[in-house]
């Protein structure tokens, strides 16, 4: 390791133990670490959208000959509107646009992955004859119950609620294996962290003595 | 929010119309032009015309419902007890005489569950204005921050005190995400907020957000429809309002005929569903398949 990368190392690890200084109470040198990336994030993405979307998609196209690319520049200006009272009004065709094309292109896609593909994976033989065909019989009625839970034109009363309390724990029980697997990569990431300061602060070791 | 605010007269209003026509002509033009240039993109799939009778049939529904409720006819919602939670932690907040916190979700206003948590904190901020205590409402996308300021600024409207709005407590924090989740655990330590509302659509900054409220002993109620976060939100909060129960709470709330129409008709489309995946169990068992693979998408 150079004495640069000692250096930016050496940085890193001084922000990741100002984090970690989190976990006994909020202190000063989180307070720091915490401005600084927002701070630095904040600059950061400021350049990303300049010279990923600005300039590639706006100025260089509209540079090529390709004018129609001014309709997205001028939506973009009048957000610019919102700074002033009387013409703030202007924004709203430029949210609209936004809010609409966004819903136009998730319902479809939501549909597709999130209904009729899991409906797909769910139309399963069902049998007590074996085990794979039992366990289609608890994973259509774990569905079924659990599409109860989410159906608000019904009281949850009598056998409805019967089921739509099943269908409550199913998710719950789903929950729990999420939280369990979930956590276990926070774990590896915990490690990775630990890894990278045992690391550095045996170079530095090295280095200095 | 109106589209065209009342001091602005017909002529302008014809003005912006004629020039949203003419970008959508332009638009068209483009893409008819680029499909000319490239003869393998086609217009219509033919392998997903399932896809095309589903969305079809699913929008004639919930048309029709939006109708029914735009006509007066009573839709009945049952009442979600996430929205007690609401009540219950804003009511807490002006007991102890500290501020609420709303936090939207770290995903665009052009995203479904977003709009759901603007809706939301239109209600949060009635309250918020009406008991005459602070709303935090810190943002992650710069196009949330003028939705959620017309949110509030209408919320303190409606409760009559227009006045008491303070722009600056909406604010941007940053566009990325863990720096925006610092931030948000910044506000939760030094400005201690009494409730934590959490709603919108959240990603691994869910438990570290979740996990400081609880420290700071805020009561907390979230609601994502990010199956993979709701774990997190469900053991550090006191209330969590799971998937779909997000869209229904924005629903009940606003009493809007468009968004109880949706959910009426989303309901019979889960009955439907119901009935097909049933249909398809047994066809299966009796090893008919067809019906099955009529769903499959490529």
């Amino acid at each position: 390791m150079g004495t640069a990368e000692l250096i930016w190392n050496g940085v890193a690890a001084l922000l990741v133990l100002c984090i970690y200084s989190f976990l006994y109470k909020d202190n000063p040198f989180y307070k720091f670490a915490e401005h600084l990336v927002v701070g630095v994030s904040a600059g950061y993405f400021a350049m990303i959208l300049y010279y990923n979307a600005f300039l590639p998609k706006l100025i260089h196209p509209i540079r090529d000959g390709k004018f129609w690319y001014i309709i997205p520049g001028i939506l973009g200006l009048l957000m610019w509107a919102r700074f002033s009272k009387k013409w703030q009004w202007l924004s709203r065709p430029t949210l609209g646009f936004v809010i609409g094309s966004g819903a136009g292109l998730a319902i479809p896609l939501y549909l597709q992955n999130y209904v009729i593909r899991q409906l797909s994976a769910t139309m399963l033989p069902v049998g007590f004859t074996s085990w794979p065909l039992i366990t289609n019989v608890m994973i259509i009625i774990m569905v079924f119950c659990s599409l109860t839970y989410f159906y608000f034109s019904k009281q949850h009363k009598g056998a409805f609620g019967v089921a739509a309390t099943f269908g409550i724990w199913t998710l719950m029980v789903g929950f729990g294996a999420g939280f369990g697997m979930t956590v276990m990569g926070r774990v590896a990431l915990l490690a990775e962290r630990v890894v990278f300061l045992r690391d550095y602060f045996a170079e530095l070791w090295g280095a200095l003595f | 929010m109106k589209f065209f605010p009342s001091h602005t007269n017909l002529k302008s209003n014809l003005f912006v119309k004629a020039l949203f026509l003419f970008f959508c002509f332009l638009l068209i033009d483009s893409s008819l032009s680029f499909a000319q240039e490239d003869l393998s993109q086609s217009w219509f799939n033919p392998n997903r015309v399932n896809m095309l009778i589903f969305l079809t049939f699913f929008f004639a529904i919930i048309i029709f419902f939006i109708q029914r409720a735009k006509k007066g006819k009573s839709l009945f919602i049952r009442r979600i007890a996430g929205l007690d939670a609401i009540e219950e932690a804003v009511g807490r907040a002006t007991e102890m005489g500290r501020p609420v916190l709303f936090v939207p979700g770290i995903e665009d206003v052009n995203q479904i569950q977003t709009i759901a948590a603007m809706i939301i904190l239109g209600n949060v901020a009635k309250m918020v204005a009406a008991y005459d205590i602070p709303l935090f409402v810190p943002i992650c996308r710069p196009f949330v921050v003028p939705v959620a300021e017309e949110r509030v600024k209408e919320g303190y409207a409606a409760a009559g005190r227009p006045d008491a709005y303070n722009r600056d407590n909406v604010r941007y924090i940053s566009d990325e995400q863990f720096a925006y989740a610092a931030g948000v655990q910044g506000i939760m330590l030094r400005d201690r907020p009494m409730a934590n509302l959490m709603f919108g659509s959240f990603f691994a900054e869910s438990l570290m957000l979740a996990e400081t409220g609880f420290l700071t002993g805020a009561i907390q109620v979230a609601g994502t429809a990010n199956i993979h976060q709701l774990p997190f939100f469900v053991v550090a909060c006191d209330y969590t309002i799971i998937g779909e129960e997000l869209f229904a709470t924005s629903a009940y709330l606003s009493k809007e005929p468009k968004l109880l129409g949706s959910l009426k008709g989303s309901d019979l489309a889960k009955a439907i569903i119901m009935g097909i995946l049933a249909l398809g169990a047994i066809l299966e068992t009796l090893g008919i398949t067809q019906f099955t693979r009529w769903f499959f998408i490529e």
